[in-house]
């Protein structure tokens, strides 16, 4: 039964990461076909480096992510404290028309967006793209905020207010220490999910302006060459990192 | 003792949304006491204290503090503070600058918060905890915290929101007590709000019993225990056992004949009745005596039967039937001289009174308790 239980649990766990496993010991292979292991090698890494249309692309997906995930951020906050703080009508409607745009498919998402553009006359490219990215990263900033906000003793602001402190006092010594750990995660969930997109940015981007999930889409319908593999495990690593930074940010205790 | 009046609320009512919550609320709060508002949960008592706080306006009605209307003063410019039910202790600072952030508002210099938070620790007994943060504290270290927080501010009033409810019995029994002693020491005036009638008497130099929004009675301890006003103060502050009976015949001042339980008996009481008047006659369980004398002829008092008989360690507390069927309940301390006292289940017994313990009110409602 143990030994059951055991060999189930490696299955799972195979079933999940032996691909991802395959691909980043695929981008160390001297190989360039990787179906059999040739040595060990840095050149793809390399060859990655010299190639331009793909560095100008991951450029402009870094762009693109920073400033999304910064605009989501900021924006994010606010609303997040407006429904922590404030009773106002809609409030209700309000918080879950941000589910909606977070459980939406990204195919409904990007079709929508390709519709408004269109509808407004916005040139597809840098602009449509990132006011995109700013929308769909949004809700997950409000949620990350909100959480730790309603996580707080209610009581905490009143107890602020009743030891002399004005509202502007409060947000600065208060609210806005107790939630920064929670606006840095959620910075770095919008930038994860801005760099990672693929369907949304395929439909509201145009060739002005190319990103690099999209180019490397355009690279893997004629093969994968190694580079890719260089590429995927590179993203894989910044994601990692920055969702474990988020999460550790999340967990640490005052 | 004569004190004067510090605080003074009159007319209060409150509403939220169509609910009243303070209907027509009168309190007077004399300076220096330990004043406790007693109330079951929902009796408006929390609302009285955010409104003296500032955290709520009332619709109608006047507050005043030191003779000065204080309703268009915000909360973060009146001169009370408030220790929470959840403490409240900012989690990202630590117990020092909890304690140092009331100060640090009201502009005082660096070095004369350090003395002042250092005094307000040592009261609390909380020194060597300066630098730790509230998740590195007990509940009771909170709760001092809390306290502490509130009181280096020398507010003219401090209010304390069922500030003992989270600690477990000793804790909260001891933290009662130092309070008290806290209070004491400072002799600022302490507004403690509490669903917990044990406590409100343990401590208070006198309480409010709240229902329904209102106040039902306003006294020290001893009076809302030996005379309540009405029934719903009798029968929330402790146990009490309420017979119903008619007035007879009026034998002197304060002195009655009554009809109870078919039994006629003299009752005294600090009402004036007359003849064919409906009362209620009160007596806690512990002023009650039960006879068991074995001859049913030569005992005393409504006869009834033994229902039910706990022995709690101090006393010995019986449920009886009365031949009416109303059942009451009787506490009794042991006597060193009769070691066996105990009574057996549905033995006969009779139920009396030394006259003049019981306490009298005009009957409210009709039918048996």
């Amino acid at each position: 039964m143990k030994a059951f239980k055991w060999s189930f649990i490696i299955a799972i766990f195979a079933y999940l990461y032996l691909p991802i496993g395959i691909l980043v010991i695929n981008s160390f292979n001297a190989s360039k076909y990787g179906y059999e292991w040739k040595g060990f090698t840095f050149e793809w890494y390399a060859k990655l480096w010299e190639n331009e249309a793909l560095t100008q692309a991951f450029l402009n997906s870094l762009l693109v992510a920073s400033l999304a995930a910064t605009a989501a951020t900021l924006i994010g906050t606010l609303m997040a404290l407006a429904l922590h703080r404030y009773r106002f009508p809609l409030k209700a409607t309000a918080s879950s028309l941000l589910f909606i745009v977070m459980m939406s498919p990204d195919i409904v998402l990007a079709i929508t967006f390709l519709v408004i553009f269109i509808a407004l006359g916005i040139q597809l490219g840098f602009w449509s793209l990132l006011i995109a990215h700013i929308t769909f990263c949004l809700p997950f900033v409000v949620i990350t905020v909100y959480a730790q906000l309603k996580g707080f003793d209610k009581y905490l602001l009143e107890a602020a207010q009743d030891l002399g402190a004005s509202e502007s006092r409060i947000f600065r010594l208060i609210i806005l220490p107790l939630v920064f750990p929670a606006i840095v995660a959620g910075w770095l969930l919008s930038f994860t999910l801005s760099l990672d997109d693929v369907i949304i940015s395929s439909f509201v981007t145009g060739p002005s302006f190319e990103i690099l999930p999209i180019r490397v889409f355009s690279m893997v319908k004629v093969g994968v060459s190694p580079e890719v593999n260089v590429l995927a495990t590179l993203l894989l690593a910044i994601s990692l990192f920055l969702v474990t930074l988020s999460t550790l940010l999340l967990r640490r205790k005052h | 003792m004569n004190r004067s009046p510090i605080l003074t609320l009159s007319n209060i009512s409150k509403r939220f949304a169509a609910q009243e919550v303070l209907t027509d609320f009168h309190l007077t709060i004399n300076d220096g006491e330990f004043f406790t508002i007693l109330g079951p949960s929902g009796c408006g008592k929390t609302t009285v204290l955010r409104l003296i706080a500032g955290f709520e306006q009332p619709n109608e009605g006047q507050i005043l503090l030191n003779g000065e209307d204080i309703a268009g003063i915000p909360a973060e410019k009146r001169p009370v503070n408030t220790v929470f039910q959840s403490y409240a202790l900012f989690p990202h600072l630590t117990v020092f600058d909890n304690v140092a952030f009331g100060l640090k508002m009201a502009g005082v210099d660096a070095q004369n918060i350090a003395v002042r938070v250092a005094d307000a620790l040592a009261i609390v007994r909380l020194s060597d905890f300066a630098n730790r943060k509230p998740h590195q504290l007990s509940g009771g270290q909170k709760q001092r915290v809390a306290i502490a927080r509130a009181v280096v501010n020398r507010p003219k009033i401090l209010l304390l929101d069922e500030s003992l409810s989270a600690l477990d019995y000793k804790l909260r029994q001891q933290m009662q007590l130092e309070l008290k002693q806290l209070q004491r020491q400072l002799g600022i005036t302490f507004v403690y709000v509490t669903h917990d009638q044990e406590e409100a008497l343990s401590m208070s130099d006198r309480i409010v019993v709240m229902h329904n929004g209102q106040a039902q009675q306003v006294g020290t301890p001893r009076e809302i225990y030996e005379a309540p006003r009405n029934l719903f103060v009798a029968q929330f502050i402790g146990e009490i056992n309420v017979f119903d009976g008619e007035i007879t015949r009026e034998l002197g001042e304060y002195q009655y004949q009554a009809l109870i339980n078919g039994v006629e008996r003299e009752i005294r009481c600090n009402h004036r009745f007359t003849a064919g008047d409906k009362v209620h006659v009160m007596l806690r369980p512990e002023d009650l005596r039960i006879d068991c004398r074995p001859n049913a002829l030569e005992r005393k008092g409504f006869p009834g039967i033994v229902l039910e008989r706990n022995y709690t360690g101090q006393t010995l507390n019986s449920h009886i039937r009365l031949e009416n069927g109303q059942t009451v309940m009787a506490h009794e301390f042991f006597d060193e001289d009769d070691p066996d006292f105990d009574y057996s289940i549905n033995q006969k017994v009779g139920v009396d009174w030394v006259p003049g313990w019981e306490h009298v009110i005009p009957a409210e409602r009709a039918g048996k308790s």
